[in-house]
């Protein structure tokens, strides 16, 4: 083995037209602390994804472990020796998991057995101090908690290679020593082990082994920290990045001048909170926090994500009521819809929330109006802005095309839009480059110093903290000082804030403890699992997929209120609603002969248990007016005469008016008059000429079979469960793999052995599951609430079923591996599945009657061979022997959909 | 940026309050936000496009429960003349032609539902009827085909009576009926499905992608966090809900009448018999109410996912239990007052059948709109209640 880990060769990579990597070209040493550095949006996730071989490469070669990470073979049998630890505070753990069990599936992805796990579990739990936590839900953690869970998971096989994706963003600064203090530990156990870095904080990097600075998806710098701080001349990181740009990006920056602050006349404080205590059920985010911030200052709050930084700015703005405690603004009170309050105050929330389908300029209108500007001042006010914050050549472009420190500016550009007294600044400069950063620090100052305007931001940057006039350290809903940074420092003395910080933390102890105890010697099979390539299936891992896919269900009581509740209520609203009984016809007769005949042939009518009567018509306009209403749906019209052409053998006319708004009711409508008229011809005909003349020799006997009553809901009920089981399984399986695109917890599927089999039918066993007994429940509904009882085979219908589930779950994952967002998934599959399954498939119109297209529609798709199965065990009394070819097919169905989804699914991004 | 300070303070008094004036401004604003949103999202505008036009289409001219295409065999034991004749009158497009089968394979081919209707000619049967004896022919009617069988039994019947009749006329010539019923249908003459699915679907499609774009509009703006920036300005939550409401109500609003006059009277060939206005002013009246459900459901998920799942068995039970699909009178009476009372579509169902297909006038068409209206205030003061807790997270 050389020394190197990994290689990257000529490597380029694009979305769409950005280029994220340019041509990068990089030898990663092995067996030591790698750090890719630099601002968000570089290309360093995209590096790391690409070494890391969850990333499709695009051009270029990458080597990893002296293999072609471009070859499926190696990436297979290297993949046991990497872990990957994907950017986003725990994005590749499954929230409603426990710590325990979430390790525990990593380990059952790389075969370890049952003892060996929970002796992995129990070592590595001890070593992150997150032994006392084991049966808590990963969702529940804290993000510095999250990060020691998510290592666990990627140290469970003992990997040569450690890839980590930011993992410190956002976690208070003694979780983060202690993370890379543990690091350190692990490094110090597992000597072979490299591990490779990337990450936003500059200061972090400083105990980092070796260095690649990244901007614009070029590597800008490279070599041990020591040598690139003595290339560039500087003493700290973050000013050697600055100083290794390209020419034209450094001239554009300026240092951060912090001018003293002129205290103002008026010494009501601008922003003042006593006691404020906000609570979330049992939750206590902010913890009686208490802080008087006076005009024009500049006040940091610092702390973790999760610390009760943001809930005590949106009390503050008014838009969470505190549960205790009160807060005033310029000395009033401030109350939810004070609307004059709210014009005082100019609001920058976390994340960027502007609207990203409006341009720059449609932004600051809308909001400009919104505020109510006077008309003749908005356009100017417009303009100095766009100016003032260099926003003039991007006026007309969308947000969501912009950098991220553009956008800021937009952002800070819209909340001083209608000259606020005071700025409430919810961490404004996180992921924003350093360039960009002092940039906007610059425009803080000048507002705070030109203007007066007070301002109240929160930052995890240290050295913005030390900017500030003064700051309020926050740690679980509470401030643990509040002071001038210099006097923080001086107090604990400490060398610099982040000491000062980290001592006070210590002391508050809610962090848990250090892991101070020496980690357990090195664990025995480690060396027997990196050396065997995964096998290419593993039942193992399949097994690992389904028992974890059917806990998250189990957990989350939206799906699984809609795998129940969902196909019983439809079937209720289906099983009543679509009937094609047609009875309670209202009519009225419209005698205008008034003679015994007459009424004779209107009480054929009335007698009729189809029809109910109404008050008869006396006009033409009145059965024109009645008929409007929809209070009548057939009328008989008897004309003047009637009664004497009968008698004088003439043939009279009958007018009959049906309703014809709602075609099926006026074509069985007008059947069941046809059959009345033909029984009042016979009455007739037997009363006039004597019984023994028969008008027709002809009778018809029509039987109904297998529904004799000729009720709708003995057919309805089998047709619907046809339904109920391709609608929620399919919804269900595609939601299954698009949520985990979009949380983010499809890493897992890219990083570890998993083959593309394991994971789809892993996946889909918990719905096949779910949706048998939703069978179950349907086949009860329908016996019992609906009467419809199964005069075939059960065992028949339960087998058949199943084939059906394995088909309709597998049509859902096929559709999922097209559909990006679980929305799109949703109504993309409901679509998809119910057209089909309700014109073509026997639910409506028989298969029978169906021709060309919509017969071949039909037939691709399981529904229509499911439905033979169905009626013909509910309502034709049949068995195995009948419709085995049917399930033969659904059988092909189910496989057939399997290949195609493994076909598409994509084991590595694009 | 030097003047900003003095601003700051030279502000002329207000008041907490705002004036009814700024009200009507703000929501005004908020709409042609949310309509340039709208414009922005092109999926959700080629849904808008598809829902109200070729799926109108495709459902009208598709999906019929009229009796078409009937699966007839014949049994035919008399091998006669009258017996020829009778499978020659079934004729399409009412009939695909008739297939004949022995007697043997009668259960075997009903069980395989290869066939609707089996209708067996006894043997000697035209040498019965011209010698007046009483004869029977029997019809197999599948009653698992339940849209098809009892009107596709009485045309059968009708067919083979005629028949029978028109053979025996031809050597006898005289007509037994001693009335002549003639049945005519209103608003519909021909009773063609198309005329009434066409329209249906338009109404489908108003509760289907009213209730999606509000509710997603509302779950949109809660993910990025535009709501909570909106609501730190001087803007109030019912103002929000409202321009939301009044910005995609409008643009389905809008869909549908293009649909009405350009996919069912231009495309489909369907003429309206009422008034295309009228029918808009109600379908806004019902738009509002469904696009307050909207937001409803928008406040009750968390995400867009939790928002598909949920709306996809709401809006399965108001299009079907709405009288737009069968019959709301074969309901059950106690669901017939469940569905009356939570949902304001059969109201507004029965009210676009009265003026669409009978012509009806706003009198007598105007008693659903006031139950529509009714069921919206409900769900538009619950959306309101419900807005505010998760908004502002109480």
């Amino acid at each position: 083995m050389t020394d190197l880990v990994a290689r990257v060769v000529a490597v380029t990579h694009r979305y769409g037209t950005t280029h994220a990597l340019d041509d990068v070209s990089l030898d990663i040493p092995a067996h030591g602390m790698v750090g890719i550095i630099g601002p968000d949006g570089v290309g360093k996730s995209t590096l790391l994804a690409l070494v890391a071989g969850v990333r499709k490469i695009q051009a270029g070669h990458v080597t990893v472990f002296d293999g072609d990470m471009a070859d499926a073979g190696h990436r297979r049998a290297s993949c046991g020796r990497i872990a990957y630890m994907p950017q986003g505070l725990g994005r590749n753990l499954y929230p409603t998991l426990s710590v325990f069990e979430n390790i525990d599936f990593f380990g059952r992805l790389f075969g370890q057995g049952e003892a060996e796990r929970r002796t992995r579990i129990a070592d590595l739990t001890r070593a992150t101090g997150l032994d006392p936590f084991v049966d808590r839900p990963a969702g529940k953690l804290s993000g510095g908690m999250k990060q020691k869970l998510s290592l666990c998971c990627a140290l469970m096989h003992d990997p040569d290679l450690l890839v980590l994706d930011e993992p410190t963003t956002g976690v208070d600064p003694l979780s983060r020593r202690q993370f890379w203090d543990l690091i350190d530990s692990i490094r110090a156990r597992r000597p072979q082990m490299s591990v490779v870095v990337a990450t936003a904080y500059m200061e972090e990097a400083a105990r980092f082994d070796w260095l690649a600075a990244m901007d614009d998806g070029k590597v800008i710098a490279r070599g041990a920290p020591d040598e690139i701080l003595a290339q560039a001349h500087e003493t700290s990181l973050e000013g050697a990045f600055i100083a290794l740009l390209p020419p034209e990006k450094r001239s554009r920056h300026e240092g951060v001048v912090v001018r003293p602050r002129v205290a103002a006349a008026d010494d009501v404080p601008a922003i003042e909170a006593e006691g404020l205590t906000r609570k979330f059920g049992d939750f206590v985010a902010v913890d009686h926090v208490s802080f008087r911030i006076g005009r024009g200052e500049i006040f940091g709050f610092l702390g973790s994500n999760g610390c009760g930084k943001t809930t005590t700015m949106k009390m503050l703005t008014g838009l969470l009521p505190a549960s205790e405690g009160r807060a005033k603004l310029l000395g009033e009170p401030i109350g939810g819809d004070d609307m004059a309050m709210r014009r005082k105050v100019g609001y920058m929330s976390q994340a960027f929330s502007l609207y990203t389908e409006l341009t720059v300029r449609q932004n600051l209108d809308l909001h400009a109006r919104l505020y109510h500007l006077p008309a003749d001042e908005i356009a100017p006010r417009i303009a100095e802005l766009l100016a003032r914050y260099d926003l003039k050549d991007v006026a007309d472009a969308r947000p969501d095309s912009l950098p991220l420190g553009i956008k800021q500016r937009l952002q800070l550009a819209v909340a001083v839009l209608h000259r606020p007294a005071i700025l409430i600044l919810d961490e404004p400069t996180s992921g924003v480059d350093p360039i960009a950063r002092d940039a906007f620090w610059r425009t803080l100052i000048d507002l705070s110093r030109d203007d007066g305007v007070t301002i109240f931001l929160s930052t995890h940057f240290m050295n913005e903290a030390e900017r500030c006039d003064r700051i309020s350290l926050m740690h679980a809903g509470k401030v643990l000082a509040v002071g001038t940074p210099a006097d923080l420092a001086k107090g604990r003395g400490a060398a610099t804030l982040e000491d000062a910080f980290v001592s006070y933390l210590a002391e508050a102890g809610g962090v848990g403890k250090v892991a101070a105890e020496s980690p357990a010697q090195d664990a025995p099979a480690a060396a027997a699992t990196a050396g065997t390539a995964p096998k290419r299936f593993d039942p193992g891992r399949l097994w690992a997929y389904a028992r974890r896919e059917a806990m998250e269900l189990l957990r989350d009581p939206i799906r699984l209120i809609f795998a129940f509740v969902g196909p019983l209520v439809l079937m209720l609203a289906f099983g009543y609603g679509i009937s094609f009984d047609v009875e309670n016809l209202t009519w009225a007769a419209f005698d205008q002969d008034q003679t015994p005949e007459s009424r004779a042939l209107l009480e054929s009518f009335s007698g009729s248990r189809y029809f109910t009567e109404r008050p008869p018509v006396g006009t033409t306009a009145e059965m024109d007016a009645r008929f409007r209403s929809g209070e009548v749906t057939l009328v008989v019209e008897v004309p003047p005469g009637f009664g004497r052409d009968l008698q004088n053998g003439r043939v009279p006319e009958v007018g009959v008016w049906i309703d014809g708004a709602m075609p099926f009711r006026g074509e069985t409508t007008r059947s069941y008059v046809a059959g009345l008229a033909l029984q009042y011809a016979k009455r007739r005909t037997v009363e006039t000429v004597g019984p023994n003349a028969a008008v027709s020799p002809v009778t018809i006997e029509t039987r109904f079979r297998y529904n004799q009553s000729f009720k709708s809901v003995n057919a309805m009920v089998p047709s619907i469960i046809v339904l109920m089981l391709i609608l929620i399984p399919a919804v269900m399986s595609a939601v299954a793999v698009v949520r985990e695109i979009e949380t983010g917890s499809i890493a897992n599927f890219h990083s570890t052995p998993t083959s593309k089999v394991e994971f789809l039918v892993g996946k889909q066993l918990p719905y096949v599951a779910v949706s048998m007994v939703s069978f179950v429940l349907l086949v009860l509904l329908a016996v019992t609430v609906f009467g419809v009882p199964i005069t075939g085979s059960l065992a028949t219908l339960t087998l058949g079923t199943l084939l059906y589930c394995f088909a309709t779950t597998g049509f859902g994952q096929l559709v999922s591996t097209f559909t990006r967002t679980q929305v799109a998934a949703v109504f993309a599959t409901a679509i998809l599945a119910v057209v089909p399954a309700v014109n073509f498939s026997g639910l409506l119109v028989p298969v029978s009657s169906l021709s060309g297209g919509a017969r071949f529609l039909g037939l691709t798709f399981p529904a229509a061979w499911y439905q033979p199965i169905s009626v013909g065990t509910f309502a034709k009394a049949l068995g195995l022997s009948a419709v085995w070819p049917e399930m033969l097919v659904l059988a092909l169905f189910a496989v057939a959909y399997l290949v195609a989804a493994r076909l598409f699914l994509r084991k590595q991004e694009a | 940026m030097a003047a900003h300070g003095s601003d700051t303070v030279a502000r002329k008094p207000e008041t907490g309050r705002l004036g009814i004036g700024a009200h009507l401004a703000n929501i005004w604003r908020l709409t042609i936000k949310e309509l340039r949103s709208i414009r922005a999202d092109p999926v959700m505008l080629i849904l808008v496009v598809y829902a109200f036009s070729i799926n109108v289409y495709t459902v009208a001219t598709g999906a019929s429960v009229e009796a078409n295409n009937l699966a007839v065999a014949i049994v035919d034991e008399d091998r006669s003349a009258l017996s020829r004749r009778i499978a020659d009158g079934l004729t399409p497009p009412l009939f695909r032609p008739a297939v004949e089968i022995a007697a043997t394979a009668i259960d075997g081919e009903m069980d395989a539902a290869r066939y609707v209707f089996v209708v067996e000619i006894p043997p000697r049967f035209e040498a019965d009827v011209l010698a007046g004896r009483t004869t029977t022919v029997q019809v197999n009617v599948d009653a698992t085909a339940i849209t098809q069988a009892g009107n596709g039994a009485a045309y059968l019947q009708t067919v083979i009576l005629n028949e029978v009749a028109a053979f025996k006329a031809g050597r006898d010539g005289v007509s037994t009926n001693p009335v002549d019923v003639v049945i005519r249908a209103n608003s519909n003459p021909n009773l063609k499905s198309s005329w009434f699915t066409s329209v249906m679907q338009v109404i489908n499609s108003i509760t289907m992608l009213t209730v999606i774009l509000t509710g997603a509009a509302l779950i949109r703006e809660r993910e990025q966090g535009t709501v909570e920036h909106l609501l730190v300005m001087p803007v109030v939550a019912s103002e929000i809900m409202l321009a939301k409401i009044l910005a995609n109500g409008l643009v389905t609003l809008v869909a549908a009448g293009l649909s009405l006059v350009l996919v069912v009277e231009w495309w489909l060939q369907v003429p309206i018999a009422g008034s295309i206005l009228l029918f808009l002013g109600g379908a806004a009246v019902y738009v509002f109410t469904v696009a307050a459900l909207g937001i409803l459901l928008g406040t009750i998920a968390n995400t867009m996912g939790q928002f598909g799942l949920l709306a996809i068995p709401v809006l399965l039970v108001t299009m079907l239990l709405s009288g737009s699909a069968t019959p709301i009178e074969s309901m059950p009476v106690w669901l017939r007052w469940i569905v009356w009372i939570i949902s304001p579509t059969p109201h507004f169902v029965s009210f676009a059948q009265a003026v669409l297909y009978r012509g009806a006038g706003f009198m007598t068409a105007s008693p659903p709109l006031i139950a529509v209206a009714a069921i919206g205030g409900v769900y538009l003061a619950a959306a309101l209640r419900r807005f505010r807790r998760v908004v502002l997270g109480g």
